[in-house]
């Protein structure tokens, strides 16, 4: 963390308690746009964090983008910003000018591919996040980073299990309004920085699931007591804690590493893939441990702890759920052998 | 609001830390090609070579954090850290040493006379001088505070009676750190009137029994204490504040990478096992592993800089035993699944040796050090729950 993330870290949590309430996360759901939120939030430069501010961001540190979205996942945040910060960094790395309002990326889908020929762009993928909500779409095709209105592309809707927009998105025919050459931005780079994003945004919301489950576990009275008083409770209780702290853990080292291109490209491989399995492990026992904890109050829509887990339920399968991650992390393990397993873990 | 009351700070490990396991990396290569130990799982409790020991205390690998004039090489708790998880991973026999370097020197240094200091703690850096845990007795075991050892004073000292149990290698070691009671419990709370004294178990009217464990070995045992004459200057701290010396004993005892690493071999040899056979069902389950104990072991080096920093994080090192101990049990179950079963009982292969001997000695982790209920409840008081 730098110096600069407790201050982001307080600013944001003072925007998004006051104007990212839980009746503007149901609002959100029935598809209506939270204005006001997200105008607050640009006002405050927490969508462009990390672009710098020749091509029209913040200019910030990494760590500070991260830092922000961890706050955005503890509060459920319905709009795009992790998506416009993902997309106002892939602008930057390909040296482009980066446009105000809401964006989003594509493809996200493991191993989806968009084409480009002659100007034009070809090709459908799947789950887009926010397509409809958006601007523009930073499209990675055929090496090239293609920044395109969303406007001009047709949609098929579609919604997460949190009742977030994942649209299907035809780009056939359009024409981006700017292309660059991709350099350094990659689709497994695409896929890394993806798989980091919602992992700290799934810290960010095992903090507040932990938080609303010690809180309601101290107010329910039943045999007589708060039903935090019973052992069986405690020890639930006790075991989210150990699920929310390794998930911080494991969501920090990644995003301390995987925008930084002078670290060895197997240590980032190896950190990210670390944290999509952890986080998105600690994300299914840590929502079921809250769950048992709020009894049949948090199974209601009336009650907010669904904001947090039905986000925790969607974004462990975004960006590569934890087998793909395991997959290519015990590749990594595999392919060193027995006597590099040590040397792999401690990264020396 | 994002980040909760636990801190795992990062830990960026200098170059000096990197030189350091380098030394220790050769040093272990050259051990195993001259035969110097065979790695077996467990080998903090299991694996007790007095000559291992002394070569680590030539070295300077033992009483690292203590200062010179005590035979100590004043580095650093990561210095530290980075020995201890090179040694345990390897499987090295450590623990003849283990208890003393870890926790009976730190308190004798913290809490121990000068005389005391200067007589042990050289001797304990040495490799030559080892340690046995008075803690546990046969009526108390998670409830260490109704324990009945108790002393009674005496002229110019101490005398004790009882029984303490579960003390690894006691029948090695030279000293016991007893927790006794030396006021009756109904003069105060039944955290007073607890003291800890340093006895030399050779002394007369100690007697030692061993006790076999299920995988057939007796590396611990009970400790029977009839009329034992402990001088005053075998105190360790003041009379009466035993309680709280013990509490600041369990942080160093619970807070290393003995607490993730007892099965590391077994995760090790499984790989070698599978070798070219590697498939992606066996890629999935080693990358759930391997994800699990990065996350494990970038916990433990926050909570070892926490220790650096003379903080004392007793509730991060609960939650990283408790989760650390259950990783250990997966690791054995994951490779079960992965390799095809054979007879385990004497077993000559090293992945079956290893496997056999992280089997029958796993259920001892969530149990030696507080058991993992214990744990629990020390975080749900820190949660506000209790």
């Amino acid at each position: 963390m730098s110096d600069n993330d407790n201050i982001i870290v307080d600013t944001t949590t003072r925007l998004l308690q006051d104007l990212c309430t839980p009746s503007i996360v149901n609002d959100a759901e029935e598809g209506k746009w939270p204005t006001v939120l997200w105008n607050a939030l640009e006002e405050a430069g927490l969508p462009l964090t990390w672009v710098s501010d020749e091509l029209g961001g913040a200019g910030a540190e990494i760590s500070d983008g991260f830092a922000v979205l961890k706050v955005a996942g503890s509060f459920a945040v319905p709009v795009p910003l992790a998506e416009t910060l993902m997309a106002g960094m892939l602008l930057a790395k390909a040296g482009m000018n980066v446009p105000q309002g809401p964006m989003s990326i594509a493809p996200v889908q493991p191993g989806a591919t968009i084409g480009l020929q002659g100007g034009v762009l070809k090709g459908t993928t799947r789950f887009v996040p926010f397509a409809r909500s958006v601007k523009h779409l930073v499209v990675l095709a055929d090496g090239n980073v293609c920044l395109v209105a969303a406007g001009d592309c047709s949609m098929s809707h579609g919604i997460s299990l949190a009742g977030e927009p994942r649209d299907d998105v035809s780009f056939d025919g359009v024409k981006p309004l700017d292309v660059a050459p991709a350099g350094e931005v990659s689709a497994d780079f695409v896929q890394q920085l993806g798989a980091t994003v919602r992992s700290v945004q799934m810290a960010g919301a095992l903090q507040r699931i932990l938080d609303q489950s010690v809180e309601y576990a101290m107010e329910r009275v039943q045999f007589g007591r708060p039903i935090g008083k019973f052992q069986a409770v405690q020890h639930n209780l006790a075991e989210l804690a150990g699920e929310v702290a390794a998930a911080g853990a494991a969501a920090d080292a990644a995003a301390e590493v995987v925008a930084d291109p002078s670290i060895d490209a197997d240590r980032r491989a190896a950190e990210v893939a670390t944290a999509k399995v952890r986080v998105g492990e600690a994300a299914g026992k840590g929502a079921a441990i809250a769950h048992q904890a709020h009894g049949a109050m948090g199974f209601t829509y009336e009650h907010s702890l669904h904001h947090s887990t039905r986000r925790l339920w969607s974004w462990r399968d975004e960006f590569g759920n934890e087998a793909v991650w395991a997959g290519r992390l015990g590749r990594l393990v595999a392919a060193r052998g027995a006597d590099n397993l040590w040397p792999f873990i401690t990264g020396e | 609001m994002a980040d909760g009351k636990f801190r795992f700070p990062a830990v960026e490990l200098g170059p000096e830390a990197t030189e350091l396991r380098r030394e220790v990396r050769a040093f272990l290569a050259e051990e195993l090609r001259t035969g110097g130990f065979k790695p077996i799982a467990d080998s903090w409790t299991a694996g007790m070579s007095p000559e291992f020991s002394r070569k680590l205390g030539a070295r300077g690998w033992l009483g690292m954090m203590w200062p010179k004039k005590y035979g100590g090489h004043e580095r650093t708790a990561l210095d530290r850290y980075v020995v201890t998880e090179e040694l345990l991973t390897a499987g090295a026999p450590v623990a003849m040493h283990w208890i003393a370097d870890r926790q009976s020197g730190p308190l004798l240094l913290r809490f121990g006379t000068e005389k005391q200091r200067e007589e042990i703690l050289p001797r304990i850096a040495r490799g030559e001088c080892y340690f046995a845990i008075g803690m546990s007795e046969p009526d108390s075991g998670s409830d260490l505070a109704s324990l009945r050892t108790a002393a009674k004073k005496v002229d110019g000292g101490w005398v004790v009676n009882g029984r303490k149990i579960w003390s690894s290698g006691a029948h090695l070691c030279h000293y016991m750190i007893t927790l006794v009671r030396t006021a009756p419990k109904e003069d105060g709370g039944r955290h007073d009137g607890l003291s800890q004294f340093l006895i030399d178990l050779k002394s007369p009217g100690v007697s030692i029994r061993p006790i076999k464990n299920i995988a057939g070995d007796s590396h611990f045992n009970e400790t029977v204490f009839d009329e034992v004459s402990v001088p005053d200057e075998m105190v360790v701290g003041k009379i009466g504040d035993g309680w709280r010396q013990v509490v600041s004993e369990l942080a160093y005892e619970r807070s290393g990478p003995e607490r993730f690493l007892s099965t590391f071999v077994v995760m090790r040899e499984g790989l070698r096992e599978i070798g070219a056979d590697a498939d992606a069902r066996s890629d999935e389950a080693f990358g759930r592993l391997a994800a699990r104990l990065k996350t494990l072991r970038r916990m433990s080096l926050g909570v070892g800089s926490l220790l650096q920093q003379g903080q004392s994080p007793v509730t991060e090192a609960a939650l990283v035993k408790d989760i650390g101990t259950r990783y250990e049990r997966e690791v054995l179950e994951e490779m079960r699944r992965l390799l095809p079963a054979r007879p385990l009982g004497q077993s000559p292969d090293p992945y079956g040796s290893v496997l056999r001997d992280g089997i029958l000695y796993v259920p001892s982790a969530t149990i030696r050090g507080g058991t993992n209920e214990v744990l629990k409840g020390i975080v749900a008081r820190e949660l506000g729950l209790r």
